[in-house]
């Protein structure tokens, strides 16, 4: 295993540093599928994940939260940058080198459906962590996948039972029973609740809720529901077009939001409660392509409050360490 | 808000009765499976006035969507509308031809899919695909249709819409694409539109944009919308009445306030509960229990009931009907009926605050 | 069934389907016999088992038994489907040669399935140079006209049915390779695929554990196309003489040996060509009831 060789100190209660990461894609066009630009879905991107917090990481579709998930898994390399895991650089080891530390991470998928294999039966897709660690003997991997049925709420007797038989509700306890069934330290919670039904949502995200208490999990929550972000995460991230632009505790973030973009965000999701419609859209125009490279703030041409500034320079997330950081020119000016 | 001070909104009230442009009664459509008929819609009774938005509220496999499409029969088999009216002016549309169907559908009946894109022709320009609306339906020159196209474009807040106009379907984004969807659903100036989960592929910003566009055309043409959709917050954003269906059936109507504000039936009030709702955070969600019925399934009583934590002998026995409430409100539970036999009044009931668990 | 529940978890009865557990194979035979031509191709492919597998409890005489003072009789009540230029019995012969249908049909598909497989998912698991030669390799045995590629094996080997069974079988390896990868390929893209991964699985592990069970439904299936074609190529072989060799009653080799006398006695060719007919009719049917019960779009 590389342990981490950068200059920065990695304080203990941090358990994922991510410092400067970058994921490009190629851009590919014509008949030869030549390559003709780089997308940067991730743009240098820093963050810390402390043990035991949920980290709720916000965006629209195509601001680079899952690429961003997915680098953090170790899932695909880190183009520029370095993902530091418990003290182990990640962000460039090749599968095999990983696979030690892959116990200690997981995923839970959006889509319950197409994230358990229909060819298997649950109680197989629960115990293949076991079986590929090679962990316990047969009888103590069904004890433990039987444990760990009970835990998320499902009656061990079905383990024998395909996905098809279940709700996607049953199935989505499933998808999480698979991934904890290792213990894992970091579970990254990519749109868990998503894909389900409202009535679904809430027993969903309290068993969530459940088992980070009884286990000590920490978690990466990726999703663009503010709502849902907002009931699970002690601190959160807003991501928009591959850059993080602005980070705060829940309550300073939801309370008093800095950046217009999460301020609009925030405003825009529609509330349950008909007295208090809006007259208008918080936000005009959509994300720009990523494929573009930008010049100065890459929300400006949606902003409500662009400055000059905005436009030649680009801003850097600013503020206290670990504290509220915006990566906004109006508030680091103090507007 | 606009919605609730519009004329449309009043005249919801039983004093001043306005004709409803489309009234459905007693529709049940059915599908026939290998393990036997499924009741997708099992007896749904809805109307909508021109200019008013009715949300279509619930999960997955509720038959809202099929109700919808049942509206056009639009129902493929084995799907078949097996008993019910669906009245659109003074005609019954259960009963008629295709060819009729065929000249109302698009012109005085529209539709709006969630997928923009599956919905639009990935080959025709989409000015072209608008501007075939007006010489197709209102026998325009092509020159002039494509005028007209454009300003359409252009009302619905495609930038650029000039040149966008000569744009195929993939060079948009999913909101643009949506808006394209828009223009052609409401080219016509239908009376009816149904709009069947029209932001739920799109981002949150632009589904704020596309909400009100949509809400705002509507009244303007005072063509009548229901929007079909799973998501409180936007019927509460859209909407003026609300049906919420629970498998196959309606559960509860009432206009938008008062459902959100007092709900009447267990199955309303927890899946408001249930919600995280920004600004208003728990430590724990109120989560109903279990999960949806199976489509199909059939229960002697009432089929919330499992799931219900107010659920009594008689709901377990009997289908609860569809009763009338004070403030022409509906809903179909036990505990709704002021019935003198009860010991509960149905104040009571209805106020009480829900903590399904 | 009861069921287990835990604080605001609880599912009601129906969630699950409590019935008792069919397997798939079941299920999928339940909807085979519901099928029309799943019925036909059905019994179609059942009276050839049986007469493969009880073929010699079944035929009136010995199939190979020349009977001169009985040569072509048109059939009747003691040859029902007339006897051939040397007096055998045509309808023990037809009864007999079921075994080398199966036979064929079963072996030269078992060879295309194996090897096709075998090379598609190296190629897939593999990746890079790997899967560029493999894939090469397939692509050279697919420019060769079909015909020419059997050709040419039993030439290598010389005439017999292993022959042909063998060189049908080498034949058919590139579509399944070229199946495989295409299937494998868009498996691998899945999620639970990718949850494999996550999980910490290798290369080999998600090839066989998790890609080669998804992608088998789209064997069958294929498999469904093959096999009446891989019959059907075998008994061309023979009828050219390149496969199954007289006195054997394979139907091909039936066909070739009767027929200069199809002008007087139209009978030695009308058994073993309805035979195969008949046989090929019915493992289509077979095999399109098999699509229709296997197609995801259908369940």
């Amino acid at each position: 295993m590389t342990k981490a060789t950068s200059g920065k100190t990695h304080r203990a209660d941090e358990l994922v540093t991510v410092s400067g990461v970058s994921a490009h894609f190629a851009v590919r066009s014509g008949l030869l599928r030549r390559r003709t630009g780089t997308v940067k879905a991730v743009d240098g991107v820093d963050l810390v994940i402390r043990r035991g917090e949920t980290l709720g990481l916000v965006g629209e579709s195509g601001c680079g939260k899952t690429t961003l998930a997915r680098t953090i898994l170790g899932l695909r390399p880190a183009d520029e940058g370095e993902v530091v895991f418990d003290g182990h650089v990640i962000s460039q080891l090749p599968p095999r080198d990983l696979k030690p530390l892959r116990r200690h991470m997981q995923l839970i998928f959006q889509d319950p459906y197409a994230s358990l294999d229909p060819h298997a039966t649950i109680g197989r897709s629960i115990r293949a962590g076991l079986d590929i660690h090679g962990i316990g003997r047969a009888a103590e991997r069904s004890a433990i996948v039987a444990d760990m049925m009970n835990r998320v709420g499902l009656d061990p007797a079905l383990a024998d039972r395909f996905p098809h038989e279940f709700s996607g509700g049953q199935r989505q306890r499933v998808g999480i029973a698979r991934a904890l069934v290792l213990n894992p330290q970091l579970v990254v919670c990519d749109e868990p609740v998503s894909a389900l039904d409202v009535s679904i949502q809430s027993q969903i995200l309290n068993l969530i809720k459940d088992l980070q208490a009884d286990l000590g999990l920490t978690y990466l929550f990726v999703s663009h529901n503010l709502a849902v972000v907002e009931h699970v995460a002690d601190r959160v991230a807003v991501m928009y077009l591959g850059r993080i632009v602005e980070i705060a505790d829940r309550e300073a973030l939801f309370g008093a939001p800095r950046h217009p973009y999460t301020q609009a965000l925030l405003a825009a999701v529609p509330q349950p409660d008909p007295t208090h419609r809006r007259t208008e859209a918080p936000l005009a125009g959509e994300t720009p392509s990523p494929d573009v490279d930008y010049q100065g703030c890459r929300f400006r041409g949606r902003c409500p409050v662009a400055i000059d500034r905005c436009r030649t320079q680009e801003p850097e997330l600013a503020g206290p360490v670990n504290g509220h950081r915006t990566a906004c020119w109006r508030v680091a000016d103090g507007l | 808000m606009t919605a609730l001070s519009s004329p449309m909104h009043s005249s919801a009230s039983p004093a001043a009765p306005i004709a409803p442009v489309i009234e459905v009664r007693g529709l049940r459509t059915h599908f026939t499976g290998e393990t036997g008929i499924i009741r997708a819609v099992d007896g749904v009774d809805l109307h909508v006035r021109a200019g008013e938005c009715l949300g279509l509220v619930g999960e997955s496999g509720c038959g809202k969507t099929i109700t919808a499409l049942s509206l056009v029969r639009l129902v493929s088999p084995p799907g078949r509308i097996a008993a019910g009216e669906i009245l659109y002016d003074g005609r019954d549309l259960v009963k008629a031809s295709e060819a009729d169907l065929l000249a109302l559908r698009g012109d005085r009946i529209s539709m709006i899919f969630q997928q923009p894109k599956a919905s639009l022709n990935p080959v025709i320009q989409i000015g072209w695909q608008v501007a075939e609306l007006f010489c197709h339906h209102r026998g325009m020159a092509r020159r002039a249709a494509w005028l007209e196209a454009v300003e359409l474009l252009k009302a619905v807040g495609l930038p650029a819409a000039e040149r966008k106009a000569l744009a195929y379907p993939h060079e948009l984004s999913g909101g643009q694409a949506q808006r394209v969807m828009i223009a052609m659903a409401l080219a016509l100036k239908p009376r009816l539109l149904i709009a069947d989960e029209p932001t739920t592929a799109l981002d949150v910003t632009v589904q704020a944009q596309i909400l009100h566009l949509l809400r705002g055309l509507c009244r303007d043409f005072g063509t009548a919308l229901i929007l079909v959709t799973h998501d409180l917050g936007v019927v509460a954003e859209t909407a003026d009445r609300v049906a919420v269906m629970y498998a196959g059936q309606i559960v509860e109507t009432a206009d938008v306030v008062p459902l959100f504000a007092q709900p009447a039936h267990p199955y309303t009030r927890g899946l408001l509960h249930s919600m995280p709702v920004q600004g208003r955070r728990r430590d724990r969600l109120d989560a109903i229990p279990g999960s949806v019925p199976p489509p199909g399934l059939t229960m002697a009583g009432c089929r919330f009931a499992p799931r219900c934590s107010f659920a009594f002998e008689r709901c377990h026995a009997e289908p609860p009907p569809l009763v009338g409430l004070p403030d022409g409100r509906q809903a179909r539970c036990w505990l709704a009926i002021p019935e003198p036999t009860r010991s509960r009044s149905h104040s009571d009931d209805v106020a009480r605050p829900g903590q399904p668990d | 069934m009861t069921h287990q529940t835990t604080p605001g978890t609880l599912a009601p009865a129906g969630t699950v389907d409590h019935r008792p557990r069919r397997s798939g194979l079941i299920r999928i035979l339940r909807r085979l016999a519901r099928h029309r031509s799943g019925r036909i191709g059905g019994a179609a492919v059942l009276v050839i088992i049986l007469m493969a597998a009880f073929g010699s409890l079944l035929v009136p005489y010995a199939p190979l038994k020349i009977d001169m003072a009985h040569r072509l009789l048109p059939p009747g009540a003691s040859h029902w489907f007339g006897t051939d230029e040397l007096g055998r019995d045509l309808l023990s012969r037809v009864i007999f040669g079921a075994r080398y249908l199966l036979l064929v049909g079963v072996y030269s598909t078992a060879i295309a399935f194996g090897g096709g497989v075998l090379l598609g998912l190296l190629a897939v698991a593999g990746g890079g140079w790997t899967d560029m030669l493999v894939m090469r390799l397939v692509d050279i045995m697919l420019a060769f006209p079909y015909v020419l590629l059997l050709l040419a094996i039993i030439a290598a080997l010389g005439p017999s049915l292993t022959t042909a069974m063998v060189a049908v079988g080498i034949a058919g390896i590139p579509g399944y390779a070229r199946l495989v990868r295409g299937e494998a390929l868009s498996v691998r893209e899945r999620e639970y695929v990718d949850a494999m991964r996550v999980l910490g699985a290798g290369t080999l592990r998600i090839t066989l554990g998790t890609i080669l069970p998804s992608i088998l439904p789209a064997l069958v299936i294929y498999t469904s196309y093959v096999m009446p074609l891989a019959v059907l190529s075998a008994s061309a072989l023979s009828f050219l003489g390149l496969g199954a060799q007289p006195p054997l009653p394979e139907w091909g080799a039936m066909l070739v040996s009767s027929r200069s006398f199809l002008a007087t006695a139209w009978w030695v060719v009308a058994a073993p060509g309805m035979a195969i007919f008949l046989s090929i009719l019915g493992l289509n049917l077979f095999g399109n009831a098999l699509r229709d019960v296997l197609d995801p779009k259908h369940s």
